[in-house]
């Protein structure tokens, strides 16, 4: 059985420049600026002028990241954040990461499930991204997007990570505001006291505040906090708020323990101090991408030097020196 | 227009619109009353396995929420699955909206149980291929992929 198809001619459509779509993009049209991150996804050096215009209309948004383990209730969370937040007459813009299969490249974007109803007012953007290999529990180009995103005027702009493990915490690097999102039922009080995802939290929430388990999970929350904050120089106490998405519960207060926050980072210049972080994180895995691109285009020659390190005649740190073009082992360190 | 004439028009394409370049991203949605997404699963879960980026929107939409979620997704083809019986109307509305929204660049592709007397009333409304249920797995991939060879990037 064939698949049919109509015996016209398939539509074309006109390639349009990406810088000629800056424009529209400030002035706000949802059509630019979905394109413009498809193209920052795809890392079209045709994109990286106009990319560059529009971060330097940038800086204006508060950037929100959300994290939590998988199912904790990340995309229905958001949901009900873009409605509170829109209600109060902002423009809400959300990218939302899931994860790229390792083996095909290829992604369901389920995020939009959870959102449908919130995703199609006027005053919100979201838009699902694919790691495409990416690790941290953010994609490549979330941060562009953010950009394309705050330069067409949304605030906040919520990024909503994968669903991560324990050591997935690059959107620290990423968000001025971290919602950590704890499910109930899930471990005991020591899984709060390790390291790693829970101590990145300016605010913690805890989902499923309708279910009985979640006391406990928000009581030992609130024992980790008195044992002391790892971030001892700022005065901001995160605070611990179970919240219900279904019954809507809480939501209005941990949108304004949000705002709260952003206040609080402005006004105490622990801002700057963020802004500095992200920006030295963003040059960094720039340079890092750019330094991947360039040195996949001399990934074939690897094959001279394969038999070598087969034969123990080199060893694999002294074929990849090579690769690079480095001769001098100074460089290497 | 069979599979095997659309992939000699792709082929006579310039390489600077090819569009392999970029991974194809595919809007799946269930339109109106309609509520068995096993389907629609099955095939988000195919297009997944040969690379696509699959946005799945879940069920009951109407045909103005999935064009504004195509549009922000900036998806290259919308995939809808239809068992209701009201594939006509809902697919004249979606073709419209799409219209209005001037995003007619992205592909409609229509499947299900859709009898094929209807079937001009949906190549009327701008759908570009029907994938019947008997079809096999690999031909929803390989008519994604020469719509979107043939188009070209956006």
């Amino acid at each position: 059985m064939t698949v049919f198809t109509p015996s016209r001619p398939v539509r074309r459509a006109a390639y349009r420049p990406s810088i000629e779509l800056v424009p529209e993009i400030l002035a706000g049209n949802v059509a630019a600026i979905a394109r413009m991150i498809t193209r920052a996804e795809a890392g079209y050096p045709e994109a990286a002028p106009a990319l560059a215009e529009i971060y330097r209309h940038t800086g204006k948004a508060h950037v929100v990241g959300i994290t939590g383990v998988p199912g904790a209730g990340k995309s229905t969370l958001v949901s009900s954040l873009i409605r509170a937040f829109a209600a109060e007459g902002h423009k809400v813009g959300v990218v939302a990461v899931d994860p790229s299969s390792p083996f095909s490249g290829g992604a369901i974007l389920g995020d939009r499930v959870r959102m449908s109803e919130a995703a199609s007012s006027s005053q919100a953007f979201v838009r699902s991204m694919a790691t495409r290999g990416h690790l941290g529990g953010l994609a490549r180009s979330t941060l562009q997007a953010v950009d394309v995103l705050d330069a067409a005027g949304y605030s906040p702009i919520i990024i909503e990570t994968v669903g991560v493990g324990q050591d997935e915490v690059e959107v620290v690097t990423a968000a001025h505001s971290i919602v950590v999102l704890s499910a109930p039922g899930l471990g005991d009080d020591i899984q709060a006291i390790k390291a790693g995802i829970l101590e990145i939290a300016d605010i913690h929430a805890v989902s499923k505040a309708d279910k009985p388990e979640a006391a406990a999970t928000v009581s030992a929350l609130r024992g980790m906090m008195t044992l002391g904050s790892e971030r001892v120089r700022s005065k901001w106490a995160p605070p611990v708020l179970p919240v219900s998405a279904v019954s809507g519960e809480r939501i209005g207060e941990l949108k304004d323990a949000i705002s709260r926050h952003w206040g609080h980072l402005r006004d105490s210049g622990e801002l700057a101090e963020r802004q500095r972080g992200i920006c030295r994180t963003r040059i960094l895995g720039a340079a890092k991408y750019l330094f991947q691109r360039k040195f996949d285009e001399r990934a074939g020659e690897i094959g001279e030097h394969i038999q070598a390190v087969v034969n123990r005649d080199m060893d694999p740190a002294g074929a990849a020196r090579l690769l690079l073009g480095w001769t001098d082992e100074g460089q290497a360190a | 227009m069979n599979e095997a004439s659309m992939t000699e028009k792709a082929s006579g394409d310039t390489p600077d619109r090819d569009a392999a370049a970029g991974t194809i991203r595919v809007l799946v949605a269930k339109l109106g009353l309609d509520g068995h997404d096993r389907g629609a699963k099955v095939v988000a879960r195919i297009l997944r396995d040969a690379g696509m980026e699959v946005v799945y929107t879940g069920l009951y939409k109407s045909p103005g929420e999935v064009v504004a979620a195509a549009v922000q997704e900036d998806v290259d083809v919308i995939g809808v699955s239809l068992l209701s019986g009201s594939h006509v109307p809902l697919f004249r509305e979606l073709g419209r909206c799409l219209r209005e929204e001037k995003s007619e660049h992205i592909f409609v592709v229509a499947g299900g149980v859709i009898p094929e007397q209807d079937y001009a009333a949906l190549w009327d409304s701008g759908v570009d291929a029907i994938v019947p249920q008997e079809a096999r797995a690999e031909l929803i991939v390989t008519t994604i992929r020469s719509l979107i060879a043939a188009r070209g990037r956006v």
